[in-house]
């Protein structure tokens, strides 16, 4: 039988100035299960705390009801309270009758009536408490990032400066991403390489880090603290510890004629190859789609001329499986295809170019050596023009992206101005819907591609590209002086909206974190926790997340780091003892549960029941991760046979509290 | 206003990140509403199981009231659309029962507005307190 | 004579478009063939009669030098389908006329299924009169 204890506080005059609490102590003392019942002046002073107790052990109570402010206020106090006296804490319910009685209601019989009914409705709860302990779980102290672009990086380097090992899985053959590939960067114009090359080789130097690159993730389970993933590592067909990345392999490859993606495709690279100098590690790939000796058997070319002795023609993929305490999704953006764009005749002409494919034709690095010439002809031309908004902001989901690219404002007027900064004879047209450029001193760089550098802005859009000869007819129209434009340009730079990798999908679903409609990953909250996956353990970096420039993803990186840290720096995990719990015996293995959890906490697993008449049955039946489930209870109503139930928050509590108060 | 004998029976579902910290607000501001309004915490509104309304009606209260964080801002980021569509579903069911759609109410109540909760509680009860007793879910054998 | 905000609500209603849905990128003006005939242009079209601004259309040449080449329609990037808008106003200024002589009971009978929206109103406006 329930020996439940009553204290009903004053608050000074806060509550005894509307309430009669003698009444109220007095009225509940016949309440079933009821066995002592008192006031007093400050229920959370040091003393009042000692009428508790004392009560607990003289009265061998087993439930408490605390009558007083709100228990967003007290109630982790009077729960303290309780475990000094042996009770367990998750016996204690509060009857909130400050915050949403005596300071409400001005009447003292009003708000005394109203308290009765709030304290009978925690007695009645407190009936059917039952003692809880959070359950405990190990944390592995290791982490994953997924990508190995300047997010993933940063992420790593942030993490493994904190004295925990970190993996970064990259699917290309080097790490780097599409940072590697810019030029120079807005704000400063510093070269990207610069910047981004050192922080390559301290990943790679750094001996907690470890780089599985030309590797994608290929299941991930378990939970916060212990994530168990399967690494698959594509053969390279080159054995990466012997490989010197000497590069000889890459210029007697026969096979010359292989788009280089690193260059957007705008010249071609060997079948054997580095992707760029500084690749990170400097190790020779194998494309196994154009090499001759691997389609054919005949060839081997790179193996006569390799003196380590690396290449390998009979290397195979290779499954790791590892655990990790937390992942970091960091799977990074691409430009959308311009397929869907006619008007802009990118698959009619060569010299109309994405946004990233301009910056490889200005990069020293790229298939120019970073001289601004035509791609069709290689003439150097007079006359630029720049697109804005391809695909951003377009309310056709087939065509574009409804979001805006965030980015694009800011790197056009970086390409305008450098181009007007080496060719001052170039005319410099950007189109414009609006210019974007909140961020520390990003306004003023724009001003300056317009006052300094004299780059044409146009409010309006392009509306046809047509390739006539060697020129291409750009019709658009300038709002502002409401005139259509005809301009002959001999390169359009289209900035093509930037969507989520395409990974990034099927890695959502292994890790049960949550997309929006665009693929880009949810935060858990959207101003408060934006780093974190609402899957517990999962955490987000870079424009995974959403449209992002360099100086914003580096700063996440280092946030989603931080919550890493904090995560591995624990020894275990204490969890939320107020969560689901499914009845196996009611549960029919329906999946409704499943389905409506915002956190994947819920498996299902098969289980062997004894049966009446001694047979065995297997039956499917849903179980909750404990260290997962955060305790919404959006289980216990989808759950057709009233199996699922919320600990802390039980039907039978409820409704038990829905009574009392109706009575 | 006329101030009549009969009270109405309020119950008010408040999930606990939001809105019952905005009821905690009202009270911090000492902003009235009406004491038929009996709140009891849940963790988040799409804890409010269907059974817990029809259950309250069936012991005599005259409105249920259901009050989550704003759509977007749910704690467990999905909660109050389930709650959404749930109740939607409910309470169309319980006027073809032949309770009022009046009597049954879901509301977004921010953690910062206390003056909202007042305001819809006060309007709440007025509105259930005009429709009057309700007798068609009351189980008579639970009568007090 | 106009009631101004009825006629725009016509037009609204008749064209079926949310002209607030528009952002004024000008890509709608930027892909007109016909822009140098018009003295007000495709994106003028939109802005106006979101402002309510329409009898100057209803009196303008313009209505008459689009083209109806939905080249606007399908540029747009927000849906917005400025040439319907130009039609609807087209619409509006021959009801004014008061030159409706084809019956709107006789009018279903008359429909053809594979026949194009668009292109039965052309035929009502040239045959109508």
């Amino acid at each position: 039988m329930p020996r439940i204890g009553v204290f009903v506080c004053w608050c000074g005059s806060n509550i005894a100035g509307t309430v009669d609490v003698s009444t109220v102590s007095e009225a509940v003392k016949n309440e079933q299960g009821v066995v002592f019942s008192t006031n007093y002046q400050y229920m959370c002073s040091q003393s009042g705390q000692d009428i508790i107790k004392n009560a607990i052990r003289k009265h061998n109570l087993t439930g408490i009801v605390v009558c007083s402010c709100s228990p967003r206020m007290h109630e982790a106090t009077f729960r303290k309270t309780a475990a000094a006296a042996g009770l367990n804490p998750y016996m204690v319910e509060i009857a909130n009758i400050r915050e949403q009685c005596s300071w409400v209601h001005k009447d003292m019989l009003t708000g005394t009536q109203k308290a009765i009914v709030l304290t009978k409705a925690a007695i009645a709860k407190v009936n059917l408490n039952s003692p809880l302990t959070p359950g405990e779980s190990p944390v592995t102290k290791r982490a994953l990032v997924i990508g190995g672009g300047i997010a993933g990086i940063q992420t790593a380097l942030d993490i493994a400066d904190a004295g925990f090992p970190v993996d970064i899985v990259e699917t290309k053959p080097t790490i780097g991403g599409k940072m590697a590939q810019l030029d120079k960067t807005f704000p400063t114009l510093d070269c990207a390489a610069c910047i981004l090359t050192p922080k390559m080789v301290d990943a790679a130097q750094n001996d907690k880090i470890r780089i599985y690159s030309y590797s994608e993730v290929e299941e991930v389970n378990g939970f916060v603290g212990n994530f168990d993933v399967k690494i698959r590592r594509k053969a390279r067909y080159v054995k990466e510890e012997l490989c010197t990345g000497c590069g000889l392999c890459t210029e007697k490859c026969p096979q010359k004629k292989v788009p280089n993606e690193f260059n957007m495709g705008m010249d071609n690279r060997r079948a054997i190859y580095i992707p760029f100098a500084q690749a990170v590690p400097k190790v020779a790939t194998i494309d196994a789609d154009y090499c001759t000796m691997l389609k054919t058997g005949k060839c081997g070319v790179c193996s006569k001329v390799c003196t380590a002795g690396a290449i390998d023609y009979k290397q195979k993929d290779e499954i790791i499986t590892e655990r990790y305490g937390a992942i970091v999704a960091a799977t990074g953006f691409n430009p959308i295809s311009m397929d869907k764009f006619d008007e802009y005749a990118y698959s009619q002409s060569k010299d109309v170019i994405t946004s990233l494919e301009f910056e490889r034709l200005t990069n020293a690095a790229g298939p120019t050596a970073g001289k601004l010439l035509r791609p069709s002809d290689g003439k150097h031309p007079h006359t630029v023009v720049f697109v804005q908004c391809v695909g951003s902001r377009c309310a056709a989901a087939e065509k574009g992206k409804e979001y805006c690219s965030k980015i694009c404002c800011m790197y056009t007027a970086k390409h305008a101005m450098l181009i007007r900064d080496k060719y001052p004879d170039v005319e410099v047209y950007v189109f414009y819907i609006d210019v974007r450029t909140p961020g520390k001193n990003f306004d003023e760089f724009y001003r300056r591609a317009v006052e300094e550098y004299g780059v044409h802005y146009i409010k309006g859009m392009v509306g046809k590209v047509s390739p006539e000869g060697d020129v291409l007819k750009v019709q658009a129209s300038d709002l502002i002086a409401n005139k259509q434009l005809h301009i002959d340009a001999d390169l359009v730079v289209l900035a093509a909206a930037i969507e989520p990798d395409k990974s990034a999908r099927s890695l959502a679903t292994m890790l049960t974190a949550s997309m929006d409609t665009n693929d880009f990953f949810t935060e858990a909250h959207p101003k408060l926790r934006p780093v974190e996956s609402p899957t517990a353990g999962v955490f987000l970096s870079g424009a995974c997340q959403g449209p992002k420039d360099i100086p914003e993803t580096v700063s996440q990186a280092g946030a989603a780091a931080s919550k890493v840290i904090g995560l591995l720096a624990k020894d275990k995990l204490i969890g939320n003892p107020c969560i689901a719990h499914s009845d196996e015996m009611m549960c029919n293995g329906c999946s409704s549960c499943e389905r409506v959890c915002p956190y994947g906490a819920i498996t299902y697993v098969n289980k062997e029941f004894r049966m009446p008449d001694r047979t065995t049955l297997v039956r499917r039946v849903a179980s909750v991760n404990e260290a997962v489930c955060q305790g919404c209870g959006a289980c216990t109503v989808a759950c057709p046979s009233g199996a699922m139930d919320l600990r802390g928050f039980t039907a039978q509590q409820i409704m038990s509290e829905v009574d009392a108060i109706c009575k | 206003m006329q101030v009549s004998e009969y009270k109405p029976r309020i119950v008010a579902f408040c999930c606990n990140w939001c809105s019952y910290a905005g009821a905690d607000l009202a009270g911090n501001n000492r902003l009235n509403y009406p004491a038929e309004v009996k709140i009891i915490r849940v963790p988040c509104s799409c804890r409010v199981n269907p059974s817990f309304v029809l259950r309250a009606f069936q012991r005599g209260a005259d409105g249920v009231i259901i009050c989550g964080c704003h759509p977007g801002d749910c704690h467990y980021t999905s909660g109050n659309y389930y709650t959404r569509r749930r109740m939607a579903m409910l309470f169309s069911m319980l006027e073809y029962l032949g309770i009022e759609k009046e009597r049954t109410r879901v509301e977004w109540v921010s953690a910062a507005e206390g003056a909202k909760f007042a305001a819809t509680m006060n309007d709440f009860v007025e509105t259930v307190a005009a429709l009057g007793e309700n007798k068609r879910l009351e189980d008579l054998r639970c009568k007090r | 004579m106009h009631n101004k905000d009825n006629v725009t609500e016509r037009v609204l209603r008749i064209s079926g478009v949310n002209a607030r849905r528009c952002m004024k990128c000008g890509k709608c003006s930027a892909s007109c063939p016909s822009y140098d005939e018009m003295e007000y242009h495709p994106h003028q079209f939109v802005y106006m009669v979101e402002s309510g601004d329409v009898e100057p259309l209803l009196n303008s040449r313009s209505i008459y030098k689009c083209l109806t080449c939905f080249a606007c329609v399908d540029r747009c990037p927000r849906g917005v389908e400025p040439v319907k808008l130009v039609e609807a106003i087209r619409l509006e200024v021959i009801r004014e006329q008061g030159a409706n002589h084809l019956r709107a009971d006789d009018v279903p009978a008359k429909i053809d299924e594979d026949v194009p929206q668009q292109l039965l109103v052309s035929a009502f406006r040239k045959y109508a009169k």
